[in-house]
């Protein structure tokens, strides 16, 4: 195997995860903090196991919080400011890209005060009209990559694909691993994987998909997590949106749990998008409700939790009106997809 | 000889083909024209209506687009199911109206009678009012009815089962989708028969029934901008207010009359008119 060059041998370095010391300071400082696949299946090892009763119990028990009056009004500025809007269909042209980045900059044209949205996200042929249109806004371009929604290709086609999507304007690449190296126990490939296009990424920020539908257990949502996290990821997604099981709150918590573990050894704070099913202002509140009780109020913000949805931001721009004027509105009122 | 342990029945909502407690988990006393204890009832929210208008709004598509003899036999199944179970309703009728059981089961085969009534104008609806219009061209041009939409009902305070069936069955017949809420006071008959939804073959959300207290949910409903239609006749007070706020979002209102002569006037109440060119020839 071929890995990424090392700094530092980190022999115990799994230790080092449950008793936090200057071994985690080196942690930190390593671009590169892995030496072999032995070093990284211990070092994850090392972490144990997930309490699958215990994680659905508590997103349960989070997921009947409620949220009322000011908080509520809050909380829904903050879930349409955290949305990556999205379209990723065969069927996509042009002139739908354009109207969805009119949208992401204005999504609610009758309220200028609505926030915009944090992203948009399409395939890479289409970043570059994403980019014409959003222009300097605050809105950045996401773009799927690295033969998105299978990851079913040779690094090269990867690479070329993270290249052509980054030179097209994209300000993030969303990357799917490759669950089949991943499934069957090469997890050093997984990890090489996401250092080079990390590398071909250059400026633009990474959010690694780790399609946790396919990874059946929780054990493997968190081991792919730390995978993610050290070889490099700014941010760790669940799901494409393209298989049958998509973000669950179960999924989230755990995720979110090995953020804050390697927040806490290495003081780097990263990222979290739930992707795929989440249609509803009611679903998207008990996320936020997770975030801040498991990693804290710190990820509360668009640079570290995202949405990847289409339908939910009319949903969320329902109930704001709602909010706002205390009736609900047709939801042909709003522009579609 | 052992004492049985009594089962009480606490009246459910139905929404969405479903029978949901109140989202808010409030529950109300309902008492019988004596005076009595007569059974709980689930107090709908205002989230609880707002849930009936999605299932409503999702289930007209699919209710409109069935064939208007497919309407109709699903109708007429109702009052089949209203048939067999017609002691049951009439045990609620009498002990919610205070009537005789002569009067009650009169009440009730009157209701099955109506439905089945509502239930034969699915198919002619069309033909009644709707036309071929004249026009000076080489063109066929039709006018045909179309359901307004979702249509929300407030049935009867008085009349619990008879004014129920009329209120909801008519914007049913001609392809609306409805929520309705029952007399605040006499709910229980109108909840047995909405029971039976269940097992009369309609498309989950086309019929939804809530019971619960007018003034809690009136402006709601008015307000909803994606409510079409509005049938004031179980509001006493405060119609007026509530249809000026319906005019806000354009919907049809029906606000019944002392001494109505018209027997289709509900039929004609929540349609809209589309018409349609058609060239003639080859």
């Amino acid at each position: 195997m071929v890995h990424a060059a090392l700094v530092d041998s980190l022999n115990t370095v799994s230790s080092s995860l449950l008793r936090p010391t200057s071994e985690s300071e080196r942690l930190a400082s390593s671009s590169a903090r892995v030496a072999s696949e032995a070093e990284l299946r211990s070092l994850i090892r090392g972490l144990g196991g997930v309490d699958a009763v215990g994680v659905e119990a508590r997103s349960a028990k989070l997921a009947t919080r409620s949220l009322k009056k000011a908080s509520k009004v809050a909380a829904i500025d903050l879930a349409i400011s955290m949305v990556d809007l999205t379209t990723l269909e065969g069927a996509d042209t042009p002139g739908r890209v354009r109207s969805l980045c009119t949208k992401a900059m204005y999504p609610d044209a009758s309220d200028p005060t609505t926030p915009s949205v944090a992203a948009v996200c399409v395939y890479p042929d289409l970043v570059a009209h994403a980019r014409f249109v959003l222009g300097s806004s605050p809105v950045a371009v996401a773009s799927v990559a690295t033969a998105f929604p299978s990851g079913r290709a040779s690094l090269q086609v990867k690479l070329l694909d993270v290249a052509e999507a980054v030179a097209a304007g994209a300000d993030e690449i969303d990357m799917v691993i490759d669950r089949g190296a991943f499934l069957s126990g090469r997890w050093g490939q997984v990890f090489d994987e996401i250092v080079a296009v990390k590398a071909a990424c250059g400026s633009a920020h990474l959010k690694v998909i780790l399609e946790t539908g396919e990874l059946v257990t929780y054990d493997n949502i968190r081991a792919a997590s730390w995978i993610a996290m050290l070889a490099g990821a700014d941010f760790i997604k669940t799901s494409t949106g393209k298989v049958t099981v998509n973000a669950t709150l179960p999924t989230a918590l755990v995720m979110l749990e090995a953020v804050r573990d390697f927040s806490e050894l290495t003081a780097q704070r990263v990222g979290v998008k739930v992707a795929g099913g989440i249609r509803s202002t009611k679903d998207a509140l008990k996320y936020l409700v997770v975030v801040n009780e498991t990693a804290g109020s710190a990820w509360l913000h668009p640079d570290a939790f995202r949405f990847g949805a289409s339908s939910l931001l009319n949903d969320l721009l329902m109930q704001r009106r709602k909010q706002r004027t205390g009736a609900y509105i047709r939801p042909d009122e709003l522009s579609g997809d | 000889m052992s004492d049985r342990l009594e089962i009480r029945k606490t009246f459910k909502l139905v929404i969405n083909g479903a029978f949901p407690r109140s989202e808010s988990g409030r529950s109300y006393e309902v008492q019988s024209a004596q005076g009595g204890f007569w059974a709980n009832a689930a107090q709908a929210s205002r989230k609880d209506l707002r849930d009936a208008v999605v299932a409503a709004r999702a289930a007209q598509g699919k209710w409109w687009s069935a064939t208007a003899y497919n309407r109709g036999q699903i109708l007429y199944r109702w009052a089949e199911m209203a048939e067999e179970r017609r002691d049951e309703l009439a045990e609620h009728v009498r002990a919610s109206e205070g009537v005789s059981r002569d009067a009650a089961q009169a009440t009730v085969s009157a209701a099955i009678d109506r439905i089945v009534w509502y239930a034969g104008w699915t198919d002619k609806i069309t033909q009644v009012l709707g036309g071929a219009n004249p026009v000076a061209g080489p063109f066929f041009n039709f006018s045909l009815p179309t359901p307004s939409g979702v249509v929300v009902v407030f049935a009867p305070q008085d009349d619990s089962l008879l004014g129920f069936v009329e209120c909801v069955l008519a914007p049913l017949a001609v392809g609306n989708t409805v929520v309705a809420v029952t007399s605040t006071t006499r709910p229980t008959p109108a909840m047995v028969l909405a029971e039976m939804t269940e097992t009369s073959d309609f498309p989950a959300g086309v019929v939804n029934v809530l019971s619960g207290f007018v003034d809690e949910l009136a402006p709601h409903a008015a307000t909803h901008g994606d409510v079409d239609g509005l049938d004031l006749s179980g509001v006493d007070e405060g119609a007026d207010e509530l249809a000026r706020l319906a005019a806000g979002t354009i919907k049809r209102v029906y606000r019944p009359r002392p001494l109505e002569g018209d027997p289709l006037r509900r039929l004609r109440s929540f349609v809209e008119t589309s018409t349609v060119w058609h060239t003639i020839g080859q």
